[in-house]
């Protein structure tokens, strides 16, 4: 498949590289002990250390380095040791020591590999470069004042994992499917809850354009791209805006970028529009990282199984089909359900409730799996009355959207408005003898070989019994009769 | 009765459990001696209220039989604190403009440890702009002024820096001890400037926890004090491993006074040939030499030995110093605490506020910290130095596995007057070619007062132990002590009517 | 090494210290003077020799993750020059 882009002048190949942020799931920031929670009163989650007063210290938190050895294990990456905090120095209002906290040439975790899966069915293998902790930064904010910048560092020294891809991406697609994986492994390790809304997983995306076959141009950085869809814009713009300058004879200045959602475009940072030296030194505030093999093994034992080896396992043992496998795997919340609904149930059954009907019905609802009006268990009560033939498919969607109004159990539903299937042959034979003594010309045309009519006759029944009759029977028995 | 601001900190410590004095008595007598010496300077911030609340506290806990054995190795003992610890709700300035109206709403561990163990504190004291000095002149809050004056002749002396005022403060008889701080011979250099006794334990052995940071990995806060014995009563007080300080050593604290034996026999003591340098003066020599006679005589070892890199150390230090500065002072930008100076935009604010708020030396450092660090420049000077660096810490390593300590001179000279090196730092830097290889290489000194010039100024000698050894460089320091009698005190010259 | 006045410029910027133009060149000289007595450093072999990373051999300690600080909005912007509603202030910054 080719992801080249035509320009006027010829052909152009678009090479992107990821930096991710994803805040590390942890209780206390990555160097004190002030709370990460989400949506906090200004300048509340704040210590002394993260608001850089005087004489302040840095005491590194255990969890933050466990889980970024969880992810590195789960990014298939290679764990260091021995790793170095740094201090980036720079000057900016929501960087209260003058510095981040982070890792330069020593990170925690080194090279990669990640499969990433695309809307073909195929998948690309897209390298990582690297993963690092370092300190969040406060938050600006602009709009409150005419003339003031307020300045919020409850985000001040979260602990982040900074995941570098190397620039293996070639479209926009892939950039995308990369940023999901990325953010489906780190949620199935429970180290990110990857809530991109919320600021806990963002990216700033490198883009440059080239011609097949040359070496690679001169890029540009979109800072925080906070979801898949901006970024996957951003690239778009990023990638005409390049080529259009490269093809009137211009070049590409490095630079920082800004996407705007509201536009679609990106432009440059105004404060960040100069050169940057930030003069990394080890943090002398803190020794170097070290743990041994045993920590790693240890974390290695209670990885749990990772969206490939899942759907893996759901092809080979559960008989699903690629892309069903692979829909049930995109997310950790989405596997747990569905092997829940699966359990002591036909998994493909199963299977197609959960991404057929259920989905459908969540997205109706415009609800995320984690907050689901009904339960797993709910669902397969209600693949348990199919089954045993107490109501049909078609009852059951009915039941099921019932199920989403009222958060009420598919039994009790169903018995409350009557909808047992009618399987009591003679009762259905009744409404079968009505609609053949009335329809002679549709009997006619049936045995004159024109199957089709079947359909028309069950319907009729169907419509009859207000879609109770049991339809294998009214198939059956349909035949039987039309035959004789 | 010696009047309560001669008594030492052992002394009164006898006379307060006796009942023979009371903390609020002896407080009072270092109150108005320190209110009678506002002419040298020594002082940022006094505090008497806050003392005589302490005192009258240590007293009320004395009598309630709370004090002595269990709590309070200073129990009712007024010390002076360096102006760079955090004090909750005391001006902390760390001897800088930039620091303006700042008063933390929190306490240092060092000084935390300090009320804990019973001490009352009378103020803060002077110093060089964030620690950036060796003669106290480059305070925002002036010069401090050296107790000691030349023999017949009134110009005003330094007191070395950084810590001078809390040299001062105890020299001066109004302060029993004081904290200070040690970057690269910052509680040495003003010791030996003043005739008093400073250490600066192995680094990680105090928090740095609340302690306004010049550089992290070179500083370390010890105590200055009138008397051996007063120095590890008052380094045990303020030591101790801290989970707040990721440097901090995990360490057990010994009994630092207990290893005050007077007995140095069979000690190895080492004299390094590098610290003989061209034109320093023969007085110096000749203490040393003295010094050297005096360990003999008390039945120590003396042995040759070789710290080859000594050369290197100072300019490792104005490397590895500024570097580190650079970025800890990135954090006095006029936006949470202190000053700020407006300007149009953000940019212009910073370099407004910087430029207002930090001094000619502090700025020096910074720029040469910015500079070593800075792309390009990075592995010829700063990773350069951390190189050299562990060669001067190798040096103590390979000479401490032939000796238990070391004897130096503490300092170059003499107290020299005001504003004759100021205008040449490197001159300048030079007064710490004794006192920053130990700095680098993280190990504990001490500087005692052993002789007086032939102009009448106090010179000290420097002893350097191993890494957590401080009990044999109190040992040693003991001894060397006794032998020098060193009793002298500055004529009370600022004090009375004027 | 000998630093002109446009590194010192440079310098001061990325320290964000203002420095007037009269005083750039002072600066130059003074830091030149220091930057080339440091030089003697270049007399040390060094190449086998790795940078100092910390002055005792220890690894860095960990602390538990538990909440056991912040929550103190008043104390940290209590010295604050500049803020409103528990913000600190800054002049407008156009990103
Ligand atoms: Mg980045
Ligand atoms: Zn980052």
């Amino acid at each position: 498949m080719s992801d080249l882009v035509e320009g006027a002048t010829g052909p152009w190949e678009v090479v992107i590289g990821l930096e991710v942020h994803a805040q590390v799931t942890s209780k206390s920031k990555l160097f004190s002990g002030a709370a990460t929670a989400f949506g906090a009163e200004p300048n509340s989650q704040v210590s002394l250390v993260d608001a850089g007063m005087p004489g302040m210290l840095p005491v590194i938190n255990e969890i933050a380095v466990q889980q970024a050895v969880r992810s590195g294990l789960g990014l298939n990456a290679k764990i260091n040791k021995y790793s170095v905090f740094d201090r980036k120095n720079y000057f900016y209002a929501d960087l209260p020591q003058g510095y981040q906290i982070s890792q330069y040439l020593q990170p925690i975790v080194g090279e990669g590999m990640i499969s990433v899966d695309l809307a073909d069915g195929s998948s690309r293998d897209i390298g990582i470069e690297r993963l690092h902790l370092e300190q969040d930064a406060g938050k600006s904010i602009h709009d409150r004042h005419p003339s003031k910048t307020y300045v919020d560092l409850n985000r001040s020294g979260v602990a982040l994992m900074e995941i570098v891809s190397k620039p293996d991406m070639r479209s926009a697609e892939e950039a995308g499917a990369y940023v999901r994986k990325v953010r489906a492994i780190l949620r199935y390790l429970g180290t990110c809850d990857g809530n991109m809304e919320e600021g806990s997983m963002r990216a700033d995306v490198n883009v440059s354009v080239r011609r097949p076959g040359e070496g690679l141009g001169t890029r540009a950085e979109i800072k925080n791209v906070n979801s898949v869809r901006f970024m996957q814009l951003a690239i778009a713009y990023e990638t005409n805006r390049q080529i259009d300058i490269l093809e009137d004879g211009g070049s590409i200045d490095q630079e920082t970028r800004l996407f705007d959602a509201q536009t679609g475009t990106t432009r440059p940072m105004r404060s960040k529009e100069e050169a940057h030296d930030y003069r990394y030194f080890p943090d002398p505030d803190l020794l170097p990282l070290e743990f041994s093999d045993a920590f790693i093994e240890g974390i290695r034992t209670t990885l749990p199984e990772l969206p490939d080896a899942k759907k893996q396992r759901y092809m080979d043992e559960l008989g699903l089909s690629a892309h069903d496998a692979q829909v049930l795997v995109s997310d950790r919340d989405i596997a747990a359900f569905y092997e829940q609904v699966a359990t002591g149930r036909d998994a493909k059954v199963a299977a197609n409730w959960v991404q057929g009907e259920f989905f459908a019905q969540l997205s109706k609802a415009e609800r995320d799996i984690a907050d689901s009006p009904i339960s797993a268990g709910q669902l397969g009560g209600l693949i348990d009355l199919i089954a045993d033939n107490t109501i049909s498919g078609k009852i059951a969607k009915d039941v099921l959207e019932f199920m989403f109004e009222s958060g009420r159990d598919a039994a009790d539903i169903v018995a409350e408005k009557g909808l047992t299937q009618v399987s009591d042959s003679g009762a259905i034979e009744g409404e079968i003898d009505k609609v053949i003594a009335a329809n002679p010309d549709k009997v006619a045309e049936f045995q004159s070989g024109k199957d089709k009519v079947l359909g028309w006759f069950v319907g009729q029944i169907m419509q009859a019994t207000k879609g109770k009759a049991n339809p294998q029977m009214v198939n059956q028995l349909l035949r039987e009769k039309l035959k004789a | 009765m010696a009047e309560p601001t001669e008594l030492g900190i052992a002394e009164a410590r006898d006379q307060l459990a006796k009942g023979t004095l009371s903390a609020r008595e002896l407080t009072e007598s270092h109150i108005a001696a320190m209110a009678d010496a506002t002419t040298l300077n020594a002082m940022v911030t006094e505090t008497p209220e806050i003392a005589l609340a302490m005192a009258d506290a240590s007293d009320a806990r004395r009598a309630k039989g709370d004090a002595g054995g269990e709590t309070g190795a200073l129990e009712g003992i007024p010390l002076a604190i360096k102006d760079l610890f955090c004090t909750k709700g005391v001006l902390t300035t760390a001897g800088s403009h930039i620091l303006d109206g700042f008063t933390p709403p929190y306490e240092s561990t060092v000084t935390a440890n300090l009320w804990q163990a019973g001490a009352v504190m009378l103020g803060k004291t002077n110093m060089d702009e964030f620690a950036m000095g060796s003669s106290n002149e480059t305070s925002y809050h002036g010069v401090v002024q050296n107790p000691w004056r030349r023999k017949g002749d009134n110009q005003t002396l330094v007191p070395g820096g950084s810590s001078g005022g809390s040299a001062v403060a105890v020299a001066g008889r109004f302060a029993m001890g004081a904290t200070a701080t040690d970057t690269g011979g910052s509680i040495r250099q003003p010791a030996a400037f003043t005739g008093t006794v400073g250490c600066k334990p192995t680094y990680g052995r105090c928090s740095r926890w609340g302690v306004v940071a010049f550089a992290s990995s070179l500083d370390q806060a010890g105590p200055i004090t009138r008397s051996v014995r007063d120095n590890a009563i008052m380094l045990g007080a303020m030591a101790g491993y801290d989970p707040k300080d990721s440097t901090s050593a995990k360490i057990a604290l010994p009994d630092f006074e207990a290893a005050l034996t007077g007995d140095v026999r069979g000690l190895k003591i080492g004299v390094p040939k590098e610290y003989v340098l061209d034109g320093m003066p023969v007085e110096i020599e000749a203490l040393w030499q003295q010094g050297i006679g005096w360990l003999r005589d008390a039945g120590a070892a003396i042995v040759d030995i070789s710290l080859p890199h000594t050369k290197y150390a100072l300019p490792a230090y104005y490397i590895v110093a500024p570097a580190e500065a650079s970025s800890n002072l990135a954090r006095y930008d006029g936006v949470r605490f202190g000053l700020r100076v407006p300007g149009e935009d953000l940019t212009e604010m910073y370099k407004n506020t910087r430029a207002a708020g930090f001094g000619a030396e502090v700025r020096r450092r910074v720029l040469i910290g910015t500079y070593v660090l800075s792309a390009g420049y990075y592995d010829a000077y700063y990773l350069k130095a951390q190189k050299v660096r562990r060669l001067i810490a190798q040096d103590f390593r390979d000479a401490y596995e032939k000796v238990d300590a070391i004897l130096t001179p503490s300092a170059p000279s003499a107290a020299f007057a005001v504003g004759d090196k100021a205008d040449d730092p490197i001159a300048m830097y030079l007064n710490d070619v004794f006192t920053v290889p130990a700095n680098l290489a993280g190990l504990p000194g001490i500087s005692i007062p052993a002789g007086l010039s032939d102009e009448g100024l106090p010179l000290g000698l420097q002893i350097l132990a191993p890494a957590f050894d401080e009990e044999t460089m109190y040992r040693v320091a003991g001894v060397l002590e006794e032998a020098a009698a060193f009793a002298k005190a500055p004529e009370q010259w600022w004090r009375g009517g004027s | 090494m000998s630093v002109d006045k446009a590194t010192v410029a440079r310098i001061a910027h990325l320290a964000r210290i203002g420095v007037g133009e009269e005083e750039l060149q002072p600066l130059a000289d003074e830091l030149s003077g220091i930057l080339q007595w440091i030089e003697q450093l270049n007399e040390v072999d060094t190449d086998a020799v790795p940078p100092m990373a910390s002055v005792h051999d220890q690894a860095l300690r960990w602390r538990e993750d538990v909440i056991n600080d912040g929550d103190k909005q008043a104390d940290i912007v209590a010295n604050a020059p500049d803020g409103a509603n528990g913000f600190f202030a800054v002049p407008k910054v156009i990103e």
